[in-house]
């Protein structure tokens, strides 16, 4: 046998260890064997979740020297720092698999991967806050939960620590908007115009419908995803509406209505040319949020090196001492 | 093997292209983090970090890893320092206890009505 094809012998029984874990629902570990686009795969997809989890902090971060309340201001600052742990729990999974996190962080500002259309929306209200929490967290809740038994273990482990960070997200957005609802004419009519501008945009963050999403059945053939987008949309509206009855807000869709035959309730299709459109870098903040992850980016350098100068002569100081 | 605990060591299809950044790794460090969630139990690995040096990495591990008293104590520990056993299907390290069936109680047939054991 030549050394050639030996080596296709040992990949083909790799391949089969791999298949066959997958098979048996175990977990692949990072020093496994994969296959190459599973681990492009992965990669791609958890760097892409690690950047909306750092691009998401801008959106609120944008509210928070403007807070109503000294609580209000604590919760959100509390929030917006977990969307930082978020995206370095994943930054973490994601390197296991070879990348390093600035590398990744690199190919965000140059516009190399992409980090989830929703935050490409402005926050023009306090209201948005609230409505962030419930629709948007409410949207990546219904999404993460099954990535809690994703195949790859380091990203099935991260995404249990940032689920159970989520339910205060999306809690602490609700109690916000019921605090608003008995408030003033005004203030409902906040909610209802914030409710109205994230529904389309909290709806389109489950991806293209499954007719128009090609990676879905290899994703889900790998164990990486378990439904399919639509599957987890219906999941989301079926799970809203209630709560939107409960906070007296409508949501702005005439063709949203209980289907009692299927036992879910029927929805109007998102614009799909809008979703493509905001993905493409034509949405109403794409440029400024790359802007200002670079520019956060460039002027951390300074404290990057002074650390590292410092750790290494500390360092120094420690082997004299020796 | 001699690499980290979680990391490829067999340059994967998605190398670290060079084109990305600063270079990272020379600057801060890769620490492996364990957490320790109560008196009583083992600390466990919860993730990693990177940071300029341990005194920094204990303290990013914990504003990352314990932000709701998820733990009492902490080891942070450099990636590079950690050996590793290699994945099961490239060396079966753990082979030899495979037929050791007498190392386990169940191996033993004690009649029913012996009491205690």
């Amino acid at each position: 046998m030549s050394t050639e094809e030996a080596t296709v012998t040992a990949e083909r029984e790799l391949q089969g260890h791999f298949e066959d874990k997958i098979a048996r629902d175990q977990r692949v570990e990072p020093r496994d064997w994969m296959p190459s686009g599973y681990r492009e795969t992965l990669v791609r997809q958890i760097a892409q979740h690690a950047h909306s989890e750092i691009i998401g902090m801008q959106p609120e971060g944008n509210w928070l020297t403007r807070a109503p309340s000294l609580r209000r201001k604590a919760i959100l600052l509390a929030k917006v720092q977990d969307e930082a742990g978020h995206g370095l729990y994943l930054y973490s999974a994601a390197e296991t698999l070879g990348v390093d996190r600035s590398e990744l962080t690199g190919k965000l500002v140059s516009g190399r991967q992409k980090y989830s259309s929703i935050f490409n929306y402005p926050t023009l209200t306090f209201a948005d806050i609230g409505v962030i929490g419930w629709l948007v967290d409410g949207a990546a809740i219904v999404n993460q939960v099954p990535l809690c038994r994703a195949s790859y273990g380091p990203y099935a482990r991260a995404m249990i620590r940032i689920c159970k960070e989520e339910s205060f997200h999306q809690r602490q957005g609700y109690e916000l908007l019921m605090t608003m609802m008995s408030g003033t004419a005004k203030q409902r009519a906040m909610v209802q115009d914030a409710t109205d501008r994230w529904w389309w945009p909290s709806l389109m963050m489950f991806g293209p419908p499954d007719g128009d999403s090609p990676n879905t059945r290899q994703s889900m053939e790998w164990g990486i995803k378990r439904h399919t987008n639509d599957e987890l949309r219906q999941k989301f509206v079926d799970m809203t509406v209630p709560q939107a009855e409960a906070l007296g807000v409508s949501l702005p869709d005439s063709g949203l209505v209980w289907n009692s035959e299927r036992g879910h309730y029927d929805f109007s299709e998102p614009d799909w040319a809008e979703f493509r459109r905001v993905l493409k870098g034509g949405g109403p903040c794409n440029t400024q949020r790359v802007e200002r992850r670079r520019s956060a980016h460039e002027d951390g350098a300074w404290v990057r090196e002074a650390a590292a100068a410092h750790a290494a002569k500390q360092a120094a100081r420690g082997e004299a001492a020796v | 093997m001699t690499t980290g605990p979680d990391r490829e060591s067999t340059g994967g299809a998605e190398a670290p292209d060079a084109t990305g950044g600063e270079a990272p790794r020379a600057a801060w460090p890769l620490f492996e983090v364990f957490v320790r969630g109560k008196r009583g139990l083992n600390h466990v690995h919860v993730g990693s970090l990177h940071a300029p040096d341990e005194e920094m990495a204990l303290h990013n591990a914990r504003n990352l890893y314990t932000r709701r008293n998820e733990g009492v104590s902490i080891w942070v520990v450099r990636a590079e320092h950690i050996t590793a056993s290699s994945p099961d299907e490239k060396d079966p390290f753990f082979a030899p206890n495979g037929d050791k069936v007498y190392r386990h109680p169940t191996f033993y047939e004690i009649p029913d009505d012996v009491p205690h054991i």
